[in-house]
This record gives structure tokens, C-alpha cells and sequence, in this order.
């Protein structure tokens, strides 16, 4: 029901009343209703009233009050969008990946290994190659849970999330080797990306300190080409066929052992991609848990984004905001950013459970009517 | 006789005769050259009142036999496999690759065999009533991956409540809101209908924000209130001082005895008592269920609250159990782990509470081999516990059925 309403909103169709109310007062509702828990969250840990004004004011300020604003707003939301739109596809194919946090990991990995590698290659070829071999990697450690459910029926969720453990150890494991170490630290951090292969910022004309960088347009990029691989293509309708019906699909002839690996590889090098994204657009290199469970945010993002390309825009939108205006509020108003995290999964709650949100507020909406996704 | 077996039991012969030997030369080659002088294996302590000298292998001839072994029932598969003989062989081999790996690390040093099972144990204890907890809510059909949240919420809550009541107030405040947490999964799913699986990672997300937030708003200032006293260990008078196994078992803190109690009590409830058989009729048919008069989401309400009391006792134990103090995140995947015991223990209160040990063992000797320090980096002997998960769940999976309806919501008509 969702995806007719997402296509009708895309061909410039009016929307009918049921579908508003799917598609904007659900969300509207599930935001107000997290800010007010959230509120009730923090009157709990003893913060005055007038602290939580302010707070919720520098939210605002911090996600889209100034120029500064809007740019952390975008960088933070970039690899939620990048890595959500992997979880999305994924979730389409009757995948559930919790692991784009460990694909992030290895693909960021990845990303700076071959950029502090190649060094003197022109960046004309060395950034496309740092961001692919990002990609590459994302999308071969993701296979690997994928290859598991096809050839063993092993679940994805324990062995994406084994994976993502893993992967913290491998990244300590790398981060300490001499090959890999920045010379001269004893601890685990990794060389620096050059500037070859860093994604450009974008307003350093305007203003120096504006971190949004070339990642955007990599974003843009990612979102019309999921678009067109799920609903243009023969393997994203083999993908959607074998979500919603595996039996179906394989008795239309569908194989579903390669359809798994390649929507898990495919979600994999979109994490991957997010990973690549971190290193060489924000943090210039990799350090332990420069992840920062990214990956576990993003599942949240693709949730929201109810699956679909152009809603995990707007939900990687709402979550970057959060991040950056969470920081903001942990600056202004002493309250601890880890409020975002409540907030954040609030949300999901409220947007996940349509039947919870209509029961709360039975006045926003024109009839009772049963599960609506 | 070959062409008598079905295609996919000669295949898995197959393979794990591949896997025995390939053990089997992995051993001789890399581990045996390296072993020389006796590993010694203390049994006993200074102190025990029935002391055993300790067991002493010379390390060389012992790994060449274990390789012996292993290549042999590598061949044995190949030749003349059978299903049934596959898994065997293969838990076999492990089991001496494993002891082989063992007194390797230990070659000319000492090594105290009943810490190591005493340690193994204690580690158990998370990940067996994590496990427990998803055999009780996935036996009326309700997947559980939120067991991870509510042992985070236990061990928080321990904290909290054990530093202002007392240790024993923290675990019933621990278990209490274990249960609310299975509630609001119940009320989620059930009522709400709410994918399982989302309702449980939200869960997840939820708790891990809220104890987070929590832990650097208020913890950071006021110390004295994540400041909870830990259970000591009560020794059962002779039992306790039974070689090797005494320690293990019987010289434990209340953790320990009340998970291997609660294992006993719900394989008891769910297999011998009305109301178990009920649950599982829930779990296989709820529409059957239902025809013959059971409440079904009254049965899955009830079980899954109770799932979250024992991930809620679980939770204690990272607290009250050992340091005390509440960090955040502290659980650190054990509820996933939990999961793959169950799956492992294929759906079965015992069965979850064994794989929990083996899981247990891996993580302890993880800690051990690193005092021995062997020329493995420690990332990679940290990994350990997570590569038997994969392992476990990808070799399992065929053979261990889940409960029919497991993740399907119910709508009564």
C-alpha cells in the first residue's frame, strides 16, 4: 500500500486521505509524540523545565538554525542514507541485515588502506578507486552472511550480527599493524587518507569550517540508481518477488540462492560505500569504532524510509538533524546526546506500530482500519 | 549402498570427512612441530580438602595422536559415512581438536583445569539465560531478538536498585523490569502486531539510549548510586569440595545456582505440566489452539513476560554478579549469543543451557590462552566465541526445526 502511495507521489498523483495520513500525520505524530517522551525522559533525571526549553531549542539551532547547521546536518546524514538505502534493498528482498555496521567497519577499512596506499596516483583515479574498493569490500563481507543463508538456511540476523563483532576485532587487528599504524603512534590509529582520495568539501569558499563535502552528490547519485535497480530492473523485481513471495518467485524460476547473495552484496556495498563516506569525507582516516553505530542508526533510517529509495532521504534527513542538533544540545543545555538514542527509537516505534499511533490519537485519523503495512 | 542414501546425507559425509581432515593436517603441521616438553593440567587447588595430582601430557606424541585420531575419522566418513555418524565424528573431532589446541598453548607450562571450568561456567550463565529466555518466547511463537535489551535493562536496573536496596532488592527490581520489557514486546507484537523482529531491535535500540543516556546524565555526577554490592560465592558444604566438578558447580554465587534451577523448572513446565503443553500448542498451531479453547495471546502475553523476568535475571549478573557497576553497553552481544544457544540447543531449556557452556568455554579459554600467551593475536582468540556462533547456526541449522508458527503474528478471526 505504501509503494503505491510512494509511486503516485513520484508520478505528481494527488494523494488520497488515507494515504496523507500513512504518509505524513503517522510521521508527524511519531516525532511529536518521541520529542514529548523525551521531555518526560529528561523531567525524570531531574532537569528542570526551562533546561528542556532551551535544549529542545537548540535542536533546532544545531540541525537547520544556520548555514553551519544545514552542512553538519548533511554530513551526518549522508552514510545513514547511503547505508539505509542498502538495509532498504535488503529488506525488500526478505533480507533482515543488521549487519551494516561491520560491512561500515571493512569498507571504511578498506577505503583508507587503498587510499594511504596509492598515494601518488592523480585523484582523478585514486578517489573512484578508494570508493569502490570501499564498496567492494563492504559487498564481499556481506556476502558472506548472505552465502550462509543461501547454501545453509543460517539466519541473517545471528550471522550479520556475529559479523559486525567480528569486525570490530579485525579493525583492531589491522589498526595494529605496522603496515597499516601511523608511524610514530603507539596507538590504534590508522595513516592518513591524502588528499588525492578525500571527497572534497564543498563551502570552504564561504566558510572554512563547513564540513559537507562531495559525499552528497555520491548520495544523490545512490538514491536514483536503488530507485531505478528496485523498480526499473529485471533483478530488483527478482529482488521485491522474492520478499514478498520466496515461494512464488521460485516457482516462476527465480533462483533464490543468488538473489540472497546478491541483495545482501548489493546492501553490502552500499554500507561499505557509507564506510568509505566516513573516512574520506569526515574523519581523514580510521581509528576503533570510527563506525559509531552508524550502521545501527541506519537500519533505524530504513525503517522509517519505510523501505522505499525516497524515503530513506527524508528519514536519513531526520536522523542526521537529530545528530547534529543533539550535539548542539549537549553543548547549550548540558544534556547528554545519548537522549537522541531514546528519541531516535521512539520514533521507530510509533512509525513501526501504525495500530499503537492511531489508538494514542484516535481524532487524527478518519476510520479504524487494521495494519496498514 | 551409496546410491540407497539420500543425495544430501552423502554430501554432508563428505564434507565433514573434508573438514576431519583437513583438521587432522592442520594439527600435524602447524601445531605439532612447535610442542615440546609436558603441559601440565592442575585438577586441584592448594587448599581442596581431596587433593589429585595434576595431569601431566607429554605435548609432542600427544598432538600426533590426536591428528592420528582425527584423520582417521576424517577417512572413516569418507568411506563408509552415515548421517548420523557425521555429527558425531564431527563433535568428536572438534572436541580433541580443541584438547590438542589446548595442550599446545600449555607445552611446558601449567595450566589450572579447574579454574578454567569454574570460569567457563560463570561465563555460562549470561548467554544460558539468554538463551532460555528465547526458548520461552519462541516456543508460543514469538521471535526474540529484543533479549539483548532486557539483559542490558537487568543489568542496569541491578546497578541502580542493588546501590540503594541492597543486592537483593537490585535482582527482584532486575527481574521486574525484565518482565516489563517482555510485556511491552507482548503488547508490540501481539496486540499491536508489530514485526517481531522490528519490535525487538527497537527494543534494543531503546534500552541501550535510555540506560546510556541515563549512565552519562546522571551516574557520571552522583557515583554512590552505581555503586551496587555483588553476590558472593556460597559453598554447598561437600559437594562443593568434589574434585574438578566441585567448584564448578557447587562453589558458585546465586546466578549460577538459579540459572541451572530455572533450566530445570521450565524444561519441567514446558514438557510435563498442562500449561507448557498449551504454550508449545501456541507456538506449533495457534489456530488449532485457539479452536480448542486456549487464549492465544493471553498464553503468548504470559510467556513472553516471563522470558523477559529470566533475561532480566540474566542482566543482574553483569552487575550484581560480578563488577557492581553499570557500564554502558555492557552486555556486549551476549543476549545475540543466547540466541544462537538456543538455536543450538534446538529450542530445548537443556539444550540451551549445553550450547551456553560450550559458548562459555570458548569465551573463558579465550581469557586463559591469553595469559599463556600463545603467538596468536588476542583479536583473533576474541573472535573465537563469534566464528563458532556462525559456525553453529550455518551447521545446525538443517537438523534443529523451530517451532511451526515461530514469527508468524496472530489474528484471531
Amino acid at each position: 500500500m505504501t509503494e503505491r502511495t510512494m509511486q503516485n507521489l513520484l508520478q505528481g498523483k494527488a494523494l488520497g486521505r488515507t494515504e496523507v495520513e500513512d504518509l505524513v500525520v503517522v510521521p508527524l505524530f511519531a516525532v511529536v509524540m518521541a520529542l514529548i517522551l523525551g521531555a518526560v525522559t529528561m523531567l525524570a533525571t531531574n532537569i528542570d523545565l526551562l533546561t528542556i526549553g532551551r535544549s529542545y531549542v537548540a535542536l533546532l539551532e544545531g540541525s537547520v538554525g544556520s548555514v553551519n547547521a544545514l552542512s553538519e546536518t548533511l554530513t551526518a546524514s549522508a552514510p545513514l542514507i547511503l547505508a539505509g538505502l542498502g538495509l532498504a534493498l535488503g529488506f525488500r528482498a526478505g533480507l533482515f541485515n543488521i549487519g551494516a555496521e561491520g560491512q561500515i567497519v571493512i569498507g571504511g577499512l578498506a577505503a583508507v588502506v587503498t587510499g594511504f596506499s596509492f598515494a601518488q596516483l592523480p585523484s582523478v583515479i585514486l578517489l573512484p578507486l578508494s570508493l569502490s574498493a570501499g564498496a567492494l569490500a563492504g559487498a564481499f563481507y556481506a556476502s558472506i552472511a548472505g552465502y550462509l543463508r543461501a547454501a545453509t538456511g543460517a539466519h541473517e540476523v545471528i550471522s550479520t550480527i556475529m559479523l559486525n563483532l567480528i569486525s570490530y576485532r579485525l579493525l583492531d587487528y589491522f589498526l595494529s599493524l605496522p603496515y597499516v599504524q601511523q608511524t610514530g603512534r603507539s596507538d590504534p590509529i590508522s595513516k592518513s587518507v591524502p588528499d588525492a582520495a578525500g571527497l572534497p568539501r564543498l563551502l570552504t569558499a564561504l566558510d572554512p569550517n563547513l564540513r559537507v563535502h562531495a559525499g552528497i552528490f555520491l548520495v544523490m547519485i545512490m538514491v536514483v540508481l536503488v530507485y531505478w535497480l528496485l523498480f526499473r530492473s529485471k533483478l530488483g523485481f527478482e529482488f521485491r518477488a522474492s520478499g514478498e513471495n520466496p515461494k512464488a518467485a521460485r516457482f516462476a524460476g527465480m533462483h533464490s540462492g543468488i538473489i540472497i547473495v546478491a541483495a545482501m552484496a548489493t546492501a553490502g556495498a552500499l554500507a561499505g560505500l557509507a564506510g568509505a563516506n566516513q573516512v574520506l569525507g569526515v574523519l581523514g582516516r580510521a581509528t576503533p569504532g570510527f563506525s559509531a553505530g552508524l550502521g545501527f542508526d541506519a537500519i533505524a533510517v530504513a525503517l522509517l524510509g519505510r523501505s522505499h529509495p525516497v524515503g530513506v532521504v527524508f528519514a536519513g534527513l531526520l536522523f542526521g538533524a537529530l545528530e547534529a542538533g543533539g550535539r548542539q544540545m549537549q553543548v547549550n543545555a548540558g544534556v547528554s546526546i545519548d537522549l537522541i538514542g531514546i528519541i531516535q527509537a521512539l520514533i521507530i516505534v510509533f512509525i513501526a506500530a501504525p495500530l499503537l499511533v492511531r489508538a494514542i490519537f484516535p481524532w487524527g485519523f478518519r476510520s479504524k482500519k487494521g495494519g496498514t503495512s | 549402498m551409496a546410491t540407497a542414501r539420500p543425495a544430501g546425507t552423502s554430501r554432508q559425509s563428505t564434507v565433514t570427512g573434508v573438514i576431519l581432515i583437513g583438521l587432522a593436517i592442520l594439527i600435524a603441521l602447524l601445531l605439532a612441530p612447535d610442542a615440546t616438553g609436558d603441559a601440565t593440567f592442575r585438577l586441584s587447588r592448594p587448599r581442596d580438602r581431596w587433593p589429585i595430582d595434576p595431569l601431566v601430557v607429554p605435548s609432542g606424541p600427544f598432538i600426533y595422536v590426536i591428528a592420528t585420531i582425527l584423520a582417521f575419522l576424517g577417512v572413516r566418513q569418507f568411506l563408509r559415512g552415515g548421517a548420523r555418524w557425521a555429527l558425531l565424528s564431527l563433535g568428536i573431532g572438534l572436541a580433541f581438536a580443541v584438547a590438542a589446541f589446548l595442550v599446545w598453548a600449555t607445552a611446558g607450562k601449567a595450566f589450572s583445569m579447574t579454574g578454567m571450568l569454574q570460569a567457563t561456567m560463570v561465563r555460562a550463565v549470561p548467554i544460558a539465560l539468554g538463551g532460555l529466555a528465547g526458548v520461552l518466547s519462541e516456543r508460543v511463537a514469538v521471535v526474540n531478538i529484543a533479549i539483548e535489551g532486557m539483559l542490558l535493562a537487568g543489568a542496569f536496573t541491578g546497578a541502580l536498585v542493588g546501590s540503594l536496596a541492597g543486592g537483593i532488592g537490585g535482582l527482584a527490581a532486575a527481574v521486574a523490569v525484565g518482565g516489563i520489557f517482555g510485556f511491552i514486546l507482548a503488547a508490540l507484537v501481539v496486540t499491536y502486531r508489530m514485526d517481531q523482529i522490528i519490535a525487538g531491535v527497537v527494543i534494543n535500540l531503546f534500552v541501550l539510549g535510555l540506560t546510556s543516556y541515563v549512565s552519562s546524565q546522571v551516574f557520571a555526577e552522583y557515583r554512590h548510586l552505581n555503586n551496587a554490592p555483588v553476590f558472593q560465592s556460597v559453598k554447598i558444604p561437600i559437594l562443593g569440595d568434589i574434585p574438578v566438578v566441585g567448584p564448578m558447580l557447587f562453589n558458585q554465587n546465586v546466578f549460577v545456582y538459579g540459572a541451572l534451577v530455572m533450566v530445570a523448572v521450565s524444561t519441567y513446565y514446558l514438557f510435563y505440566t498442562r500449561y507448557g503443553l498449551r504454550a508449545r500448542a501456541v507456538g506449533e498451531h495457534p489456530r488449532a489452539a485457539d479452536t480448542l479453547g486456549i487464549n492465544v495471546y493471553r498464553t503468548r502475553y504470559i510467556n513472553v513476560t516471563l522470558a523477559g523476568m529470566v533475561a532480566g535475571f540474566g542482566g543482574a549478573w553483569f552487575t550484581l554478579g560480578s563488577v557492581g557497576r553499570f557500564d554502558e553497553g555492557m552486555t556486549g552481544g551476549r543476549g545475540f549469543i543466547g540466541l544462537a544457544a538456543m538455536i543450538f540447543g534446538r529450542w530445548h531449556p537443556v539444550g540451551a543451557l549445553a550450547a551456553a557452556l560450550v559458548f562459555g568455554f570458548a569465551d573463558a579459554m579465550q581469557q586463559k590462552l591469553a595469559l599463556l600467551q600463545t603467538p596468536i593475536p588476542s583479536e583473533f582468540l576474541a573472535m573465537a566465541p563469534y566464528i563458532l556462533t556462525i559456525i553453529v547456526v550455518a551447521g545446525l541449522i538443517g537438523r534443529a526445526r523451530p517451532p511451526a508458527a515461530d514469527g508468524k503474528p496472530y489474528v484471531k478471526e
